[in-house]
């Protein structure tokens, strides 16, 4: 089991340093295709950048439940077999779709690109997976807290929405185009829901462990908004499609979904007093940096989505690099951010020297500023291309595009200092990984 | 408590799936695709155009949106033709046989039937939402 989980670790962090250099390469394919397009074009690119980041984030979400359950459900053998064959068909599918991309063999949709034939592979991992968390969860007789019913409702909606998400292989999906994509949408939608459900239950339990307050896993406060998040998962899904001229009443259910986000920017809001408070007390702690980094960008993001949700606004918003803003700084800002924190605990990296942790502080900053110029540059280049099609009325797409090139060519320099300021800390946690294998063993130890 | 709120929401998430499933497009104004039109859609998706290129503005933002490219003025068939089987700096050229450039074209004109990507000032409702004719 350890050495499975410890190379499963190490491929899921390894799927962020692909993402970041796949990121960096389709940037300069965009901007210079000539250059590209004989040897790796852009189409090629960018599956392998976004199946890889894709991936990371789901391998990641996993390896925490995984690593952190064991505190909550008692250890069963079965189960830790199938996790492990769970494990080792996750990562040789993942490896087979990136073989076919490096042969272009393409097939899938957007975020899917690989050949539909290998979601087969990935859903039998997923039902071990899920047979292998909820043996141990059917068993466990102690009350839940909430982490473990965001890790359950996320496992449970991913295999939902992967199945959904595969529907279109059915003739009768395809019958309407309309019909197609709106469920593909649905689908899409909801799955980034229920990763999301497994990464915050993630962070809630990093705080209650940093913070040694198991309340705020128990409070009312706290399940009314895992059921207004779980409420959005399920949808509000329908900004990706306001333009599609599907049912009207899916339009607007998802609207006014969509607006109930405001109670999450409120209670951050309320909240940020006694967070300057809580830093003050933690920010020792590297683990608890990138929870806070990954709060602020949920605050940023927020408004972003906010702003998008609002049919009359997305109008302008859709199809720019507005829409990629909210899609990076959501992967990068929250989602990636989480996970490091959640690998920062899981490797001990807390308990390493000052010496170290400073140097992983200053790859932190680099990786925060970069990602900050990174998303504010994508927000200028979506409101110039939002303002040319939707305001100007342009149809001629190269010179719609002129002025976004532009701010496309400062986002590769922040892409660079992403990759710094990322990269660097993957590459620290990796080394780690394979020279502190003790300290996984060590907690499994400990746990059984 | 949280239990049955739990089974709630996923009963309503149920229902509203079915609805959207089977009531999502009622009118189906592009009607059911033919083979020539399936093909196309399958070498839409092997050489990964939606990497590229949007529907409806999803999709990558290395090319313009196609969904009313069939039908936009000064374009249309043989505009298309001429950038599939060429290509141009920006697209590389994908050595598609006449077949498959053809079906390519059918499929992007079925998707034309199904309705317009920008959405005119004049469907933007007061309440903020937006009103979409098809």
């Amino acid at each position: 089991m350890n050495s499975v989980f410890r190379i499963y670790t190490f491929f899921a962090l390894t799927l962020l340093l692909v993402t970041l250099a796949f990121g960096l390469l389709a940037t300069w394919a965009f901007l210079y295709p000539e250059a590209y397009n004989r040897f790796l074009p852009f189409y090629q690119l960018r599956p392998f950048h976004v199946s890889a980041a894709l991936f990371w984030i789901i391998s990641g979400a996993v390896a925490g439940v995984w690593f952190y359950k064991k505190e909550e459900f008692p250890k069963i053998r079965v189960s830790e077999l199938l996790a492990n064959t769970f494990m080792i068909t996750w990562m040789l599918t993942i490896l087979s779709i990136f073989g076919c991309y490096a042969f272009k063999i393409f097939g899938g949709r957007e975020y899917w690109e690989f050949p539909p034939i290998l979601c087969l592979p990935l859903l039998t991992a997923w039902i071990l997976l899920m047979v292998a968390y909820y043996i141990p969860w059917y068993k466990s007789s102690r009350p839940k807290p909430l982490y473990v019913w965001m890790w359950s409702t996320g496992i449970f909606f991913f295999f939902i929405t992967f199945i959904e998400q595969n529907l279109w292989q059915i003739p009768w999906f395809r019958y309407s185009f309309l019909r197609e994509v709106t469920v593909q949408w649905k689908s899409n939608g909801s799955m980034v829901g229920a990763w999301n459900q497994m990464i915050y239950g993630t962070a809630l339990f990093l705080m209650v462990k940093i913070s040694g307050d198991a309340s705020i896993a128990k409070s009312p406060k706290a399940f009314f908004f895992y059921f207004l998040g779980l409420s959005n998962l399920m949808f509000n899904w329908g900004h990706h499609i306001y333009n599609v001229p599907t049912a009207q009443w899916i339009r607007d259910v998802a609207y006014i979904i969509s607006m109930t986000e405001f109670l999450f920017l409120i209670s951050i809001i309320q909240g940020f007093k006694s967070k300057l408070d809580e830093q003050r007390k933690f920010k020792h702690l590297i683990t608890y940096r990138f929870l806070i980094a990954a709060e602020f960008w949920v605050f940023m993001n927020l408004l972003l989505a906010l702003g998008m949700s609002i049919p009359a606004v997305n109008r302008y918003t859709h199809g720019t690099h507005i829409t990629v803003a909210h899609a990076m700084g959501t992967t990068i800002g929250i989602n990636t951010m989480i996970l490091l924190g959640s690998f920062t605990y899981m490797l001990g990296i807390d308990n390493k020297t000052e010496y170290s942790k400073r140097v992983i502080n200053v790859f932190y900053w680099i990786s925060q500023y970069s990602l900050g110029i990174f998303w504010v540059t994508l927000i200028v280049a979506g409101i110039i291309k939002g303002y040319r099609t939707t305001v100007l009325q342009m149809d001629n797409f190269n010179e719609i595009m002129k002025p976004v090139f532009q701010a496309i060519n400062i986002l590769s320099y922040a892409g660079i200092g992403l990759i710094i300021g990322l990269g660097t800390i993957s590459i620290i946690y990796l080394k780690e990984i394979i020279k502190k294998k003790q300290r996984i063993l060590e907690y499994n130890n400990n746990i059984n | 408590m949280a239990r049955i709120i739990w089974i709630l929401l996923l009963l309503t998430f149920i229902t509203s799936s079915w609805l959207i499933y089977t009531r999502c497009d009622e009118k189906n104004i592009s009607g059911i695709p033919d083979e020539h039109v399936k093909q196309g859609w399958k070498v839409w998706q092997e050489k990964n155009c939606q990497g590229c290129h949007q529907i409806y503005g999803l999709g990558g933002y290395m090319g313009p949106d196609l969904t009313n490219v069939a039908s936009q003025k000064d374009k249309g068939p043989i505009y298309m033709k001429v950038f599939i089987q060429h290509g141009t700096g920006r697209m590389p050229d994908f050595h598609l046989n006449d077949s498959d450039v053809n079906d390519l074209i059918l499929y992007l004109a079925w998707i034309d039937k199904s309705g317009k990507s920008r959405v005119p000032a004049s469907a933007v409702e007061w309440t903020g939402s937006l009103d979409i004719k098809n």
